[in-house]
């Protein structure tokens, strides 16, 4: 009780109240714009928060993060173009209500399910809090170093059917990390003896190249779309009671977002396509799904709005992010001098809770504002993108320039653009870069802390939580590679069972002659020619 | 690289072969300096190398970038794979567009470069209505105001904005 109270009054402050509504409100307008993600907006503020407390600009980056998917819902179920990445899915059964003309009841539905997501991972995450406290000290060097390993590995495998080039693009990130002069030997490493890269490359100035920048060159090169919108019709409060009527398939899909979201470099897809499948196994009616099906959309808003709390769990227990968002928070604590870890959990206790109460406010503020405001919210979708993309090259400028008002930060960021602009014409992914830069400067350290007192290999993984994470590295590999395995072979199959007629007949040949080569069938020849005998054999 | 027909690659094949072989010259290359611009420290722990990181990043690069090159589809470079390459190359007006504004704004001031920049650019990508333009210039005015005079966002203040008289000077440079 002293704990919450001490949280709340981190939080009784007029600025961080005024943070929580910039950052719900703002969160739920960038989510809601097609084209604008919380990465981009994050990236572009995350500069101006550096001025500010850490709670009060950790708050701000926050309710972005976990409002902007209220907001991605809206032009996802209205016109079938998720707002974020993550509300791909509520597409599938948001768009088919719209066109039967329930426009109004989906997002309800949405709001109200997204709502539960939230409130469901931080009241978890609060009640979970004192096991982590006891939890995250039992973390050395070691550990940390296999927790980031983890993350790295997990992020790569979960970009399906492009894991190699995602695995080439994380090391290009753990490289980037590597540029500058190295903190123990201070010796210069790939510099080319330029003096803009001793500093070595910067976080920040690479984030708003390959997120922001590369994004305003898209919609810039892109046309802009016409937009047909749906008049909303109905109650905005049906959708709470429509969920209360599946407080299954609302628990497990919570449930799956709270674990994944926990799980370095997972995120709210896993958590997404679990829950979503488990709902449409368990549903009555599952020839529904992807035609307009409630629980569809429900699994589906409920497991990726119980994330963002969640990722908060690595980031805050052992300072690793899971996720390119929770990357660029890390640097909001680093500039504050709050490292978090461990150390963070058993001495501030009270901060951490105050963030998790502060994403509860949250969570509410959203719905309220979402209930009452939609109508004019929906006006954002028909902004148009190339307008969009002026817009985020004139922010991107903020963010980039003031950093260090350096033109040359502003030229790196510009090459990160054009580079993050070939990556999304390829479809191939930007934030393995940025966790390989966050987790390979990590991993560098904890590295080299751990492998101090090692003395034979085994030694790194004698501690049982060391032994855990080598265990779950080795289970992911293996399930990675057997599904790798499992796709080549269907592969073959598919090749076999395309093969024209004139192949199949020669492979029939082919079989029927090795059979008659084989034993049986010369017995079988045998047999004949004891009733049609050679004219040279013996009498 | 594998047969096209029975790919597991996921993503549009216009321009991924170009990609992924610049992307391995450039690994290769970053490989060759790899004894240039890092050094091998005597009495030092193998994993304590500042050489270390960089060797497993490169090395990484140059495996994963391979192998990512040996797997993607193989097909001869047709007309699509050009006009991508050409999308890729006129994406750079994009970049000179925002270096200009970077390079004027410390000469101009922050608020009158935005000012003019969001209606140029609008302009450029093929706005032409009244209202399009003053919404820019009042967007651009606002990003101005918001980040620069309540965010207290670090912009220098211009060197045109030297020549106001007293007390606008420092008004402007503060705040604009």
């Amino acid at each position: 009780m002293d704990l919450l109270l001490s949280s709340v009054d981190i939080l009784a402050r007029w600025d961080v109240l005024l943070a929580l509504l910039a950052g719900s409100v703002g969160g739920v307008l960038i989510g809601a714009i097609p084209g604008v993600g919380p990465a981009v907006a994050i990236a572009i503020l995350l500069p101006a928060t550096f001025s500010m407390d850490p709670i009060v600009g950790l708050t701000v980056l926050l309710g972005i993060y976990g409002s902007s998917m209220y907001g991605g819902a809206i032009p996802a179920i209205l016109i079938n173009t998720p707002g974020t990445a993550v509300n791909a899915l509520t597409t599938y059964d948001g768009y088919p209500m719209t066109a039967r003309g329930e426009a109004r009841r989906a997002l309800s539905l949405a709001y109200s399910a997204s709502f539960f997501g939230g409130i469901f991972s931080v009241v978890c995450l609060i009640l979970f809090a004192p096991i982590l406290a006891k939890i995250a000290p039992m973390f050395g060097s070691r550990e940390i170093f296999l927790a980031a390993l983890l993350g790295i590995i997990l992020v790569i495998v979960a970009h399906r059917g492009q894991a190699l080039i995602a695995a080439a693009l994380a090391c290009f990130g753990v490289f980037l990390n590597t540029v500058g002069l190295e903190p123990v030997k201070y010796s210069k490493r790939f510099t080319f003896d330029q003096s803009f890269l001793s500093s070595g490359v910067n976080l920040i100035v690479v984030v708003l190249g390959l997120f922001a920048l590369s994004q305003a060159f898209y919609l810039l090169q892109g046309d802009d779309e016409k937009v047909r919108m749906t008049k909303l019709r109905g109650g905005m409060f049906q959708g709470l009671r429509e969920l209360a009527r599946h407080p299954r398939v609302a628990g497990v899909s919570g449930t799956f977002g709270v674990v994944m979201g926990m799980i370095p470099g997972v995120g709210e897809f896993t958590a997404q396509f679990l829950s979503y499948t488990y709902a449409q196994k368990s549903s009555k009616r599952p020839q529904d799904f992807g035609h307009g099906s409630s629980e569809g959309l429900i699994a589906a808003e409920t497991a990726n709005n119980a994330v963002p709390a969640a990722a908060m769990v690595p980031l805050l227990a052992l300072g690793i992010p899971g996720e390119a968002l929770t990357a660029m928070m890390l640097s909001v604590f680093y500039v504050h001098n709050v490292v978090p870890g461990p150390q963070l959990f058993q001495n501030q206790m009270d901060f951490v809770v105050a963030l998790y109460l502060a994403l509860l406010a949250l969570n509410v503020l959203v719905l309220v504002f979402l209930l009452f405001a939609t109508n004019h919210l929906i006006k954002v979708v028909k902004i148009p993108n190339r307008f969009l993309g002026v817009c985020i090259l004139v922010l991107s400028f903020v963010g980039v320039y003031s950093l260090r008002n350096s033109v040359t930060d502003c030229l790196i960021a510009a090459c990160f653009g054009i580079f993050g602009f070939v990556l999304k014409r390829l479809s191939l992914p930007a934030v393995p870069i940025i966790l390989g830069m966050v987790l390979g400067g990590i991993m560098e350290v904890k590295l080299r802390a751990g492998m101090a007192r090692v003395k034979t290999p085994f030694d790194f993984i004698d501690r049982p939580i060391a032994m855990i994470l080598f265990l779950m590295i080795l289970g992911v590999l293996f399930i990675h590679f057997r599904r790798v395995w499992l796709d080549r072979k269907a592969i073959k199959e598919a090749k076999w069972s395309t093969k024209h007629a004139s192949t199949n007949f020669g492979m029939h040949l082919f079989r029927r002659k090795s059979y008659l080569l084989r034993e049986r069938g010369r017995k079988v020849r045998e047999k004949h020619l004891k009733y049609n005998p050679r004219s040279t054999d013996k009498r | 690289m594998s047969d096209p027909k029975y790919s597991t690659f996921r993503g549009p094949l216009r321009g991924q072969i170009l990609f992924a072989i610049v992307f391995l010259l450039a690994a290769l290359f970053l490989m060759s300096q790899l004894g240039d611009q890092t050094k091998w420290f005597k009495r030092t722990k193998f994993f304590a190398q500042p050489r270390f990181w960089p060797m497993v990043s490169i090395g990484g690069m140059v495996i994963f970038g391979g192998l990512h090159l040996w797997k993607l589809p193989r097909r001869k470079f047709v007309t699509a794979d050009y006009t991508e390459w050409k999308i890729w190359f006129f994406a750079i007006e994009w970049v000179f567009w925002f270096l200009a504004y970077v390079m004027l704004v410390p000469l101009i001031g922050y608020l009158p470069v935005t000012m003019v920049f969001m209606p140029i650019m609008c302009w450029r990508m093929g706005y032409r209505s009244k209202s399009m333009l003053w919404i820019s210039v009042a967007f651009g005015a606002a990003v101005v105001v918001l980040f620069k005079s309540f965010l207290d966002v670090k912009i220098p203040g211009s060197l045109l904005y030297e020549y106001l008289p007293g007390a606008m000077r420092n008004f402007f440079i503060l705040n604009f």
